[in-house]
């Protein structure tokens, strides 16, 4: 078998001491990373890129990718502990996570994410070993058209994530939209919402409007007068650090699902974790024979999504790998590292760097495993910090957030606008409006206005693409059925309350 | 209080004028700063890293490269634009920023003349007119005929307003007299994915990304827009030898000062420069990325001014109605 050849000789690399080494490096800081709000990994892999100039480029590229894959594991800490998502990808993970932190349940929330996000790691860097080139096809397969109508379904998804009221959701899902088109048009450059300010010429940053409506909001929630009962509940009602069988029998199948979704999901171009990450939420509260446990501590609302953005992470490596075309940010720089190397990723790169492809899918496996191992001992260490006072707690994490920002674009503007996002958020949070759409909204609308542009150019205006191409009818028409499944019981139930009130 | 201010002023006056030569003399005495105006790993990133390094053997000192994003690299060009003239923040210029950003960004808060003093040429990269594996067209010359027949039809793929494949296929495309529909992506990685998926007709596109593509037959190369065909890829014929000539392009990347740098140091950094693109080991990795080494007589100052001019002056005719 060739397979095992390949992964025999990419053990052989991946365990020579230089290159466990990087990758226990990678794990710690991509642990590190996803742990601080804010400081994401698009710009830690960007400060340490120029790092790897001097280092072997297999050892570089592992380490460079297990802060990819580690900033997933570290990513739920903070969300589950102090309701402040410490990436993009595990914002919904704050919705569920932070309501069993408050229960006590902080330690089986963040133990189920680092299990889920191990089985997914696991279960993907197999898939990128034995379904690598197959799968590609996927990532040709779907183009402008297919996207445009993959993210209709997400949107229509997006109303799920609500709690409360649909129309509030919808409301900040919209709101989500119109932020994300502050910038410039993909088509002619013009800048759009900018108010002539050159640092939103390149629109909002979603980490900037995330930390603000997320992190700061909540800061300043809980020093709202009446938080205080609530904070002593998070800090004494502290039961168990690990899951119980319940517990692991609930999150099982939710873990697979986010792994089938993120693994899937992460192969698109462009899509990523963060996609992944709310469609496994959304799928997860759709299939419940209980939706409305969700938002109030369901266990599945953690370990879905935290399987689907590990997966994600690791699948979005298979079009890098087998046709040397990125396919996110993260991935570019990837490919930059590659560059400086002197290896210039593409399609032949499997045959022609066998030491660094099957080197790196090697040590991805090990690097879960690492990974597991440092997360699940740190879950009481975590869990004890909810004990420290939020006096020193509340200013450590506004300057973490604070640096964070900073650091993505190197921007004071970005700070200014993620305190301001605080105040909105605030506000939001004080009206029962939910920041979780809203983000969604922005997450997607790029993507979707994007492609539909792109697809109506490429067929010279043409609607009829999106139900003349087989996936994006396909895509579609579950949207529509979703849809008409979502109104049907809302219009049952206004005929119910009439019947109610003309009997009454 | 006012002649102690004043003769604090007058010290302070004194002091800065003894500096500035001393500084001037003696440089660097610090470590150096070089902005770079796009993301690490990209080609301008990658051919300012290996330069500088070698610079820095020569200068004694550290080159730092700082990676500002946005805005088709002009925030980081304004930035250096404003940087205190001293010779220790420089920035890796290239074709956007220092000509194409003219005409493209009416509002553009520098002008690659008037706030800048050219101290080298480093190295361009070759563009490349690409198309999908089955695109009808076999040649430059049936690619002519072709997407002159069916203008109303082909599409042209690009990495995003203001980008290399942008400006370069918008000259291309004056040059042929045809508008074709442009199809924006976000970046090099979406567009190459949409040509060998075969969404878009055609791209133009910097050699570094193409080659291996090209080699496995995902997409297929009709020219290079150089005077000389590329050792990364000897079978691709010149637009010259493929009739047409007037199509040249190349992403060249230089090092600029901010306005007002003194010649002492300017001169210094060339010499750097000079000596780093003669080293062989620089060369070797500036060419396995299929770049262009300078000849000697493009390698100074003044010859970097006169390049400035002109692309200018070849880019704004081209962009001016697209803006």
């Amino acid at each position: 078998m060739d397979l095992f050849a390949n992964l025999a000789h990419g053990f052989g690399v991946a365990f020579s001491p230089i290159n466990l080494l990087m990758c226990l490096i990678g794990a710690l800081v991509g642990t590190l990373v996803g742990v601080l709000p804010g400081i994401g990994t698009i710009a830690t892999v960007a400060m340490l890129l120029p790092i790897t100039f001097g280092l072997p480029p297999v050892g570089a590229l592992i380490m460079l990718a297990g802060i990819y894959y580690g900033a997933q594991y570290g990513g739920s800490t903070t969300s589950i502990l102090v309701n402040i998502p410490g990436e993009a990808t595990s914002v919904v993970t704050a919705l569920d996570g932070h309501q069993m932190a408050k229960q006590g349940r902080a330690g089986p929330a963040l133990a189920i994410a680092a299990i889920g996000s191990f089985f997914a790691g696991c279960v993907a860097t197999v898939l990128i070993a034995v379904l690598g080139a197959p799968l590609t096809k996927l990532a040709l397969a779907f183009g402008p058209a297919e996207y445009f109508s993959l993210m209709v379904l997400g949107l229509i998804f997006a109303v799920v994530l609500a709690k409360g009221s649909v129309l509030k959701a919808i409301a900040m899902i919209v709101l989500g939209l119109l932020l994300s088109m502050v910038g410039s048009d993909i088509e002619t450059g013009a800048s759009r919402m900018a108010f002539n300010i050159p640092e939103l010429a390149d629109g909002l940053g979603f980490a900037t409007v995330a930390m603000g409506v997320f992190g700061f909001a909540e800061i300043i929630r809980n020093l709202d007068f009446g938080a205080e009962m609530n904070r002593n509940l998070v800090q004494q009602k502290i039961t168990g650090l690990m899951p119980t069988r319940k517990d692991l029998i609930d999150s099982a199948p939710a873990i697979g699902r986010g792994t089938v979704l993120g693994s899937i999901l992460g192969i698109l171009p462009g899509g990523g974790a963060v996609i992944a990450s709310f469609a496994a939420y959304t799928l997860e509260k759709k299939i419940a024979k209980n939706p409305s446990r969700f938002g109030r501590g369901a266990i599945e609302g953690v370990a879905a999504p935290e399987s689907a953005n590990n997966a994600a992470a690791q699948t979005s490596f298979i079009p890098l790998l087998t046709l040397g075309i990125p396919p996110n940010a993260v991935m570019a720089l990837m490919v930059g590292a590659m560059t400086i190397h002197g290896i210039v990723p593409g399609p032949q790169v499997m045959q022609k760097q066998p030491d660094l492809v099957w080197g790196m899918i090697a040590s991805m496996w090990i690097g879960n495993l690492m990974l597991i191992i440092i997360n699940l001992p740190l879950v009481g260490i975590w869990v004890r910090l909810l004990r420290v006072p939020y006096r020193l707690m509340f200013p450590s994490i506004v300057i973490f957030c604070a640096i964070g920002i900073y650091s993505v674009n190197n921007a004071p503007v970005d700070v200014i606008l993620a305190g301001v996002f605080g105040l909105v958020g605030y506000w939001l949070i004080k009206h029962d409006f939910e920041p979780a759409p809203l983000l969604l909204g922005m997450v997607l609308g790029p993507l979707m206005e994007e492609n539909l542009r792109r697809a109506l150019l490429i067929s010279r205006g043409d609607w009829s693409v999106f139900v003349t191409r087989p996936l994006s009818a396909v895509l579609l028409a579950i949207a529509a059925g979703l849809l008409v499944l979502a109104v049907l019981p809302s219009l049952r139930a206004k005929r119910d309350e009439v019947f109610t009130e003309s009997e009454s | 209080m006012t002649s102690i201010r004043s003769l604090a002023g007058a010290c302070l006056a004194a002091l800065c004028a003894l500096a500035a030569p001393a500084s001037a003399q003696n440089y660097p005495t610090r470590s150096i700063t070089m902005i770079v105006p796009f993301a690490a790993g990209g080609p301008t990133d990658v051919i300012s890293r290996i330069v500088t390094a070698h610079m820095a053997q020569t200068l004694g000192q550290s080159i730092i490269i700082e990676n500002v994003v946005g805005a088709g690299g002009t925030t980081a060009t304004t930035r250096a634009a404003r940087a205190v003239n001293d010779g220790y923040t420089l920035i890796t210029g290239h074709m956007g920023t220092h000509a194409a950003s003219v005409p493209l960004y009416p509002k553009l808060a520098y002008h690659p003349e008037k706030d800048f003093e050219p101290i080298a040429l480093l190295a361009g990269t070759p563009i490349l007119i690409l198309a999908r594996k089955d695109f009808p067209p076999k040649d430059l010359k049936e690619f002519v005929a072709y997407v002159k027949a069916n203008a109303e039809k082909v599409n042209a793929a690009h990495a995003g307003v203001g980008s290399v494949s942008h400006v370069s296929c918008e000259l291309l495309n004056s040059i042929l007299g045809i508008k074709p529909v442009g199809v924006p992506f976000n970046g090099t990685g979406p567009a190459m994915n949409a040509l060998v998926a075969g969404q878009v007709d055609y791209m133009c596109d910097q050699i570094v990304n193409a080659v291996p593509q090209i080699n496995a037959g995902t997409i297929k190369a009709y020219a290079i827009a150089t005077p000389e065909r590329n050792p990364s890829l000897p079978n691709v014929p010149t637009t010259t030898e493929a009739g047409l000539p007037a199509f040249q392009a190349q992403a060249w990347n230089a090092i600029f000062a901010p306005k007002g740098t003194s010649p002492a140091i300017i001169a210094t950094l060339n010499a750097a420069t000079v000596k780093a693109l003669d080293d062989e080991a620089v060369r070797k990795r500036l060419l396995e990325l299929g770049s262009v080494i300078p000849p000697v007589s493009a390698r100074t100052p003044e010859a970097l001014a006169t390049l400035v001019k002109s692309e200018i002056a070849k880019w704004t005719p081209v962009l001016k109605p697209a803006s």
